[in-house]
């Protein structure tokens, strides 16, 4: 690739070949996205991780690009994250094209005071060269490249996989196997479970460009263009002045003659005109389909990531989902091989992400319906659509060119307790992501910075009188302009009132926040009771 | 008003001028082949339905047009 110089991560001959076997916590195969992210939040949490990869490099091609606030904000938890706002390009901004009218403008994150844009665009070989990096400083954590898994056994209480390596074959024995390895999932087919779902047909062409003139940061959508009147083009700008430029080609394109260069530049040429440059990345013609597991957890192997679950590209639903998925899953792992919860905690991981997937689905085959559709009035309506968006704005919320992720509603969790007061008029409920807000009196901090590894109780509250008791090993945010936080407390001002507002907060208000960040109670007073009583069942303790 | 019948869409007459309007739909697609016929229809029923603007009475809308016969008029 023109741009990006792939590493060659070293090889290390394993203690296991040398008869120097001990049984792991956690072996994570797959050193993609979800693999190491799954490593460094468990490591946080004290528990070691041994992560296997069948090569000892990174992902060849840029693949997914858009990396989402809510992603961000998880590897921010391991010093990650400002390195990707750093060499990516930030973006919130849209315009959708019909011909070569702009139809469409959209803001992605229209209000201020997040530590987080919308969307960074990363290749995905620096997102994972960043976690590599960060991985690699981690005591707890042993990547394996050139590691791999051709076998798996399971057994009551443990799994053991087989692994091939230059040096010949071993056998590494877990609590728990994550299987982090992708669409084409090698555990899944080890223990031969179905991935049923929806097959898509039509064609598409990834040409990922080096461009030399001023790009624009904000992501373009056209339907119908001059330069590729029949079909719809989207165009996106990555670090590196690298372009993404994705042709649709229908379902009868024949994808080895335009993956030619000289037909790719063709396409190029006409969309770009006579005067451009360009050099190439990296070109692929891809499909895809819509799958998703019936069950994430077999045994004691769990799937997380691409190889639980795939969507379309349309929507950035993908790496952000299974960056999601690990979070999710850290911390319930983390708890039940402490012992602190049961094995069922892990039931929800399933439960949960798999409402997820749900819904990723469904957004992503609906975004590729309307680009793609199936039958004529379903055209027809596309059309119409199109037609009224750019006179009439109704229409508008009807033109879907992907709709982007943003943390997904894990609805009626078995961890999470109903709300009980019924007066909330906005603020996030039960199943879902807190809301980041400025804090502080002075600088620039956010919510986010401030919640931990565990639990979380976010109380506003102006005296230390009214805040309720709280349980052992939870950490507490006192929301107040003045006063002193009580011990176990840690007070915070809202600086711009933007909590306040967030989370629907008149004094009293009260928020269980779970690792994990998502919602998990809130009240308008609670007492010590109640909260014990949302913690134990979050943690499935009671 | 629901005319007695269960559910949220008007059966009964609604128009002023019914033969004016149904003509003027009729008419307005007289010059146009099978394929603009589609593209107009389909226009005008986004224009229409977000003027609706209720999904109860939408979603029972087209299932009347697909099936004109079930409930019955009282």
């Amino acid at each position: 690739m023109a741009s990006y110089t792939y590493r060659h991560y070293p090889y290390r001959r394993p203690a296991e070949l040398d008869g120097r076997a001990v049984r792991r916590p956690v072996v994570i195969v797959g050193a993609g996205i979800a693999g190491p992210t799954l490593a460094l939040a468990l490591a946080a949490r004290g528990v070691p991780a041994v992560v296997l990869d069948e090569d000892d490099t990174v992902s060849f091609g840029s693949r997914s690009i858009c990396q989402a606030k809510h992603s961000l904000e998880i590897w921010d938890r391991f010093g990650v994250a400002q390195r990707m706002v750093d060499k990516g390009i930030t973006w919130k901004q849209g315009e959708v094209y019909l011909g070569d009218k702009p139809i469409y403008h959209f803001d992605l994150a229209p209000e201020p005071g997040h530590k987080f844009p919308a969307f960074v665009n990363l290749q995905q070989y620096y997102v994972e060269e960043f976690l590599y990096d960060r991985c690699l400083a981690e005591k707890l954590i042993e990547l394996r490249f050139r590691n791999k898994v051709v076998g798996v056994r399971q057994g009551p209480q443990s799994v053991a996989v087989e692994v091939e390596t230059p040096d010949g074959r071993y056998t590494l024995e877990a609590d728990w196997l994550i299987a982090c390895d992708g669409v084409r999932s090698t555990l899944r087919h080890l223990l031969d479970l179905p991935f049923p779902g929806e097959v898509f047909h039509d064609q598409f062409l990834i040409a990922d460009i080096r461009f030399t003139s001023e790009l624009p940061k904000e992501r373009r959508f056209w339907f119908y263009p001059p330069f590729h009147p029949t079909n719809s083009v989207l165009l996106h700008r990555q670090a590196d002045n690298v372009l993404r430029v994705d042709f649709q080609l229908g379902r009868d394109a024949d994808p080895e003659e335009e993956k030619k260069p000289e037909n790719v530049d063709r396409r190029l040429r006409q969309m770009f005109g006579a005067g451009a440059s360009w050099e190439h990345e990296w070109t692929s013609v891809y499909t895809f389909t819509c799958r998703m597991m019936e069950r994430f957890v077999h045994g004691r192997v769990i799937f997380a990531g691409d190889s639980a679950h795939v969507v379309s590209p349309f929507g950035a639903r993908g790496g952000n989902a299974a960056v999601a998925d690990v979070d999710n899953l850290a911390w319930k792992l983390a708890r039940v091989l402490g012992g602190t919860s049961p094995l069922a905690l892990l039931d929800s991981y399933c439960s949960e992400r798999r409402a997820a997937g749900r819904e990723n689905i469904l957004n992503s085959t609906r975004s590729t319906d309307f680009i793609t559709p199936k039958f004529p009035s379903s055209r027809a309506f596309r059309d119409a659509a199109l037609a009224l968006a750019r006179n009439f704005p109704f229409a508008r919320a009807f033109v879907n060119s992907g709709r982007l992720s943003v943390p997904t509603i894990q609805p009626d969790s078995p961890l999470d307790t109903p709300d009980g007061d019924t007066d909330w008029t906005r603020g996030p409920g039960p199943g879902r992501a807190m809301l980041d807000a400025p804090v502080g009196n002075s600088g620039d901090g956010f919510l986010v910075d401030h919640l931990g590894l565990g639990f979380t109780v976010l109380c506003f509250a102006d005296r230390a009188a009214d805040l309720p008791v709280l349980p052992a090993d939870v950490a507490g945010l006192m929301i107040a302009q003045t006063g002193t936080s009580p011990p176990g407390w840690t007070m915070l001002s809202d600086r711009d009132g933007l909590l306040r507002q967030r989370y629907d907060a008149p004094p009293g208000t009260t928020y269980l926040i779970r690792p994990d960040r998502y919602v998990a109670a809130r009240w308008r007073r609670p007492d010590g009771a109640a909260l014990a009583a949302a913690l134990r069942r979050a943690t499935v303790t009671g | 008003m629901t005319d007695g019948v269960s559910g949220a869409l008007r059966r009964s007459l609604n128009l002023a001028r019914p033969d004016d309007i149904y003509n003027a739909i009729v008419d307005a697609h007289r010059d146009l082949d099978d394929e603009a016929c589609r593209a107009f229809d389909a226009r005008l029923i986004l224009l229409l339905v977000n003027h609706v603007g209720d999904d109860a009475v939408i979603r029972e809308a087209l299932a009347a047009a697909r099936d004109p016969l079930q409930g019955g008029a009282k």
